[in-house]
């Protein structure tokens, strides 16, 4: 029972250091105390946020590296902006053409994740990390191969050209290719961002905590004694990706709506290397680990920007520092000692799941 | 005497970038290189290398004040070179200018956006929490198309050197190109073609991930479907890292073509070429701005490109004297040939200049200092659209814009011969 009330004590923690957030910034934004860099980086933080801790559900609590995780994105970005730009011209109201495009941008990447996850799941380790991988990489070629336009006669789709859609002279070219969506109206809120979080986090914590939860985690720690005790191992797994991939789809929509562009080259392994990234820094399995890492990581090349060409550089050196300071034991004794916020309960165990 | 003027020019160029090394710059939230006003006005009093490169007629001593002008553009990265070159080329323009006028002073701030449209909109906020009144940028097309949307929403005026996509100021009014569109790029050499090389068997390797690339590919097969020219080899890459290109160059092959078209960044353009000549595949390679740079990447053998003619409105060894004044101010201050990005965005400096200089002679002075980013904005657009209002530049004589943003000028051909550029 016990137990039970240190997960939820950890779950609303990290609901309210999602709520001292949006406060914070929402206040600071209306006062106008925050930078226009700052306040431009926003919405990007709360979507890299959504990807990290979607990702931690497959990487973390799930124990399987996937290395294509922005191909789930773009797949929400792309049916997102679709979607609020079909919905503009209905003239629906913004914010019910925001929540749609991250739902239906939700059901279309999960959609991705459980055509992917059958033939994929079936491998193991590094053989899934590949595949994985190869499939982030055909999702933006397919994207990159879609022209996708609206005019009175309705909606016109080519695989070919802009030109082979036909479509009217008053026509727009939703989709163009590898130019990807141009002219998207920016209407994600950093409200709407905050909530999907919490709606992700909500997510993740409930089902980490339930039955399936627990299958999932059986499987990770040993998939043969898991096996033997009946679990149907492709069922959890699958449900841990594809709930995964939907919430990624939905922080694609975020990401995308809030740009007037977006190119399918984005999303590519570099962007799924970043989320991982994410994850491994803060600590896999450690939700609010993965929450603070993507916000630093997001942040901290802006902050960075005094060193001019040296950037990047001192970007790496300061990711590598965090690598090695996380795994000496006696940085780490340091930090439990200065600051409580980072502090682990057993340090010894390397996948922290309560967090 | 020209020797002592750009020996003179180069001091005064290596004591300015010294300074801006040593005093790092202060009350910018983090900005690149800060080319921070009356520089050289003590080290350099009166030498004739200071006349600006414009038709002094063009300016106005009406034009008082200080303004802060921002660039965007990769400085990191694969497209790093494009980035680097608008920077410099600006710093250059800023400097000239600085020296040139007493009472008009150009701040200028350069912001690194790694060819990326989320971290060029940041680059944009961070110019504006410096105070920027105007945007020299973004430098490459999917970048400037999202921080164009941005630039139009808050009304800031924006100046784009080298980003030619028509999504770029398509539906904004505060947009205007110093380059070509690419529909414009494209079609350019499907006329070249079909005038110079009637009987040419073409093909086409281009990189349809992006898109410069496949906006130009496309005009340009739209093109030569008009005039009757068949393209017997389309073939395509899917990103700018992709490093072999023997299945595209086997197929160009195998049709037999003698002319390739690549409407292409020079990076892979230089692998082809590589590739192309270890095949043993020789055929006329045409090529358009894009390309040009190929000559600076370093650890090509520029006898590859012996003979590649380019479609673009700037060639470094033009003869005339502004451009020689500006190629040799860049190669003493950066050690290498500017490319047409460095061109386009030194004329973008100056047509500010000019723009600037015509509105103060037009209505009896202006002082910079204290307009806001949205006055200067609509006072610009007025100047940009009135049909008096033109520039003679690096990148072409009497340039013109229309509403759209679009610019209104020729591109010239070249051809490279003996490792430069030579006009045709």
């Amino acid at each position: 029972m016990k137990k039970i009330n240190a997960h939820s004590l950890n779950g609303f923690v990290n609901y309210g250091l999602v709520l001292v957030f949006f406060a914070v910034f929402q206040t600071l934004s209306s006062m106008g105390m925050l930078s226009n860099s700052f306040s431009g980086q926003l919405i990007p933080i709360c979507a890299y946020i959504v990807m990290a801790l979607s990702l931690n559900l497959v990487v973390g609590i799930s124990g399987e590296l996937s290395l294509g995780h922005a191909g789930f994105m773009s797949v929400g970005a792309f049916t997102g902006v679709i979607v609020s730009t079909l919905l503009q011209h209905a003239a629906a109201p913004t914010p019910f053409r925001l929540g749609l495009a991250m739902v239906i941008g939700a059901i279309f990447a999960g959609l991705a994740g459980v055509m992917i996850g059958i033939p994929v799941l079936r491998l193991q380790g590094d053989y899934l990390a590949i595949v994985t991988l190869a499939f982030g990489e055909i999702i933006r070629n397919v994207l990159n191969c879609i022209y996708l336009g609206l005019d009175s006669t309705g909606l016109h789709f080519s695989m070919r050209s802009a030109a082979a859609m036909g479509l009217e002279e008053d026509g727009i070219t939703i989709v163009n290719g590898p130019m990807g969506a141009v002219g998207v109206e920016k209407i994600s809120t950093f409200l709407a961002g905050c909530l999907l979080i919490v709606v992700v986090l909500f997510v993740i914590q409930n089902m980490v905590n339930s039955r399936s939860g627990r299958a999932i985690s059986a499987i990770r720690d040993n998939r043969i004694a898991a096996e033997a005790c009946g679990l149907n191992i492709t069922k959890y797994k699958m449900m841990a990706f594809v709930t995964s991939a939907a919430m990624a789809g939905a922080a694609g929509a975020l990401y995308a709506l809030n740009f007037s562009t977006v190119i399918p080259k984005k999303f590519d392994f570099n962007t799924s290397i970043l989320i991982l990234v994410f994850v491994v820094l803060g600590g896999i399995g450690n939700l609010r680990g993965s929450m603070l890492a993507a916000a630093v990581l997001t942040v901290l090349p802006e902050l960075l920007r005094g060193f001019e060409d040296f950037r990047m550089l001192v970007y790496a050196v300061v990711l590598i520092l965090v690598m090695v300071i996380g795994n000496n034991t006696q940085a780490k004794a340091l930090l439990h000692r200065c600051s409580g916020l980072f502090r682990k309960s057993h340090p010894k165990e390397g996948l922290d799941c309560e967090q | 005497m020209k020797k002592h003027i750009s020996f003179l020019l180069a001091l005064a160029l290596c004591l300015s970038l010294s300074g801006c090394g040593t005093v790092p710059p202060s009350g910018t939230s983090g900005s690149g290189s800060s080319t921070s006003s009356g520089d050289t006005e003590d080290s350099m009093p009166t030498t004739p290398g200071k006349t600006p490169n414009i038709p002094t007629a063009q300016l106005s001593d009406q034009l008082t004040g200080t303004l802060k002008l921002g660039t965007i553009g990769p400085l990191t990265g694969g497209a790093a070179l494009y980035g680097t070159s608008v920077a410099n080329a600006a710093s250059i323009a800023v400097q000239e200018i600085n020296t040139f006028s007493e009472q008009f002073q150009i701040e200028l701030s350069s912001q690194d956006d790694e060819h990326d449209a989320e971290k060029s909109v940041n680059a944009y906020n961070v110019l504006k929490d410096w105070g920027a009144q105007i945007i020299v940028g973004s430098s490459t097309s999917t970048p400037c198309a999202a921080v164009a949307a941005e630039a139009y929403a808050d009304r800031m005026f924006m100046l784009t050197p080298s980003a030619s996509s028509p999504d770029v100021n398509k539906g904004k009014d505060n947009v205007f190109q110093v380059c070509f569109s690419d529909p414009n790029m494209g079609v350019a050499p499907a006329h070249f073609i079909a005038e110079n090389f009637p009987d040419a068997r073409i093909s086409m390797i281009y990189n349809n991930a992006d898109s410069y690339s496949s906006g130009v590919a496309q005009a340009f097969i739209t093109e030569t479907e008009k005039l009757g020219l068949d393209i017997l080899s389309i073939t395509t890459f899917p990103d700018d890292n992709t490093i072999d290109f023997s299945v595209q160059l086997s197929k160009a092959m195998s049709k037999g073509t003698d002319l390739l078209f690549l409407p292409i960044y020079y990076t892979p353009a230089s692998l082809i070429m590589h590739q192309a000549d270890a095949m043993g595949y020789d055929s006329t390679i045409i090529g358009v701005d894009g390309m040009d740079g190929i000559l600076g990447l370093k650890g090509f053998d520029t006898s590859l490109a012996e003979g590649v003619i380019m479609l673009t409105p700037f060639s470094a060894s033009a003869g005339d004297p502004a451009t020689v004044q500006f190629v040799e101010a860049y190669r003493a201050k950066f050690k290498e040939i500017p490319s047409q990005f460095a061109a386009d965005s030194y004329d973008a400096v100056y047509i500010l200049y000019a723009a600037l200089s015509y509105y103060a002679e037009a209505n009896g002075g202006l002082d910079v200092t204290n307009l806001t980013y949205p006055e200067l904005c609509e006072l610009l657009i007025d100047v940009f659209t009135d049909s008096d209002f033109s520039v003679d530049g690096l990148t072409g004589m009497g340039m013109t814009w229309n509403a759209t943003g679009e610019v209104n000028k020729l591109p010239s051909t070249v051809v490279i011969k003996n490792g430069t550029y030579v006009g045709i």
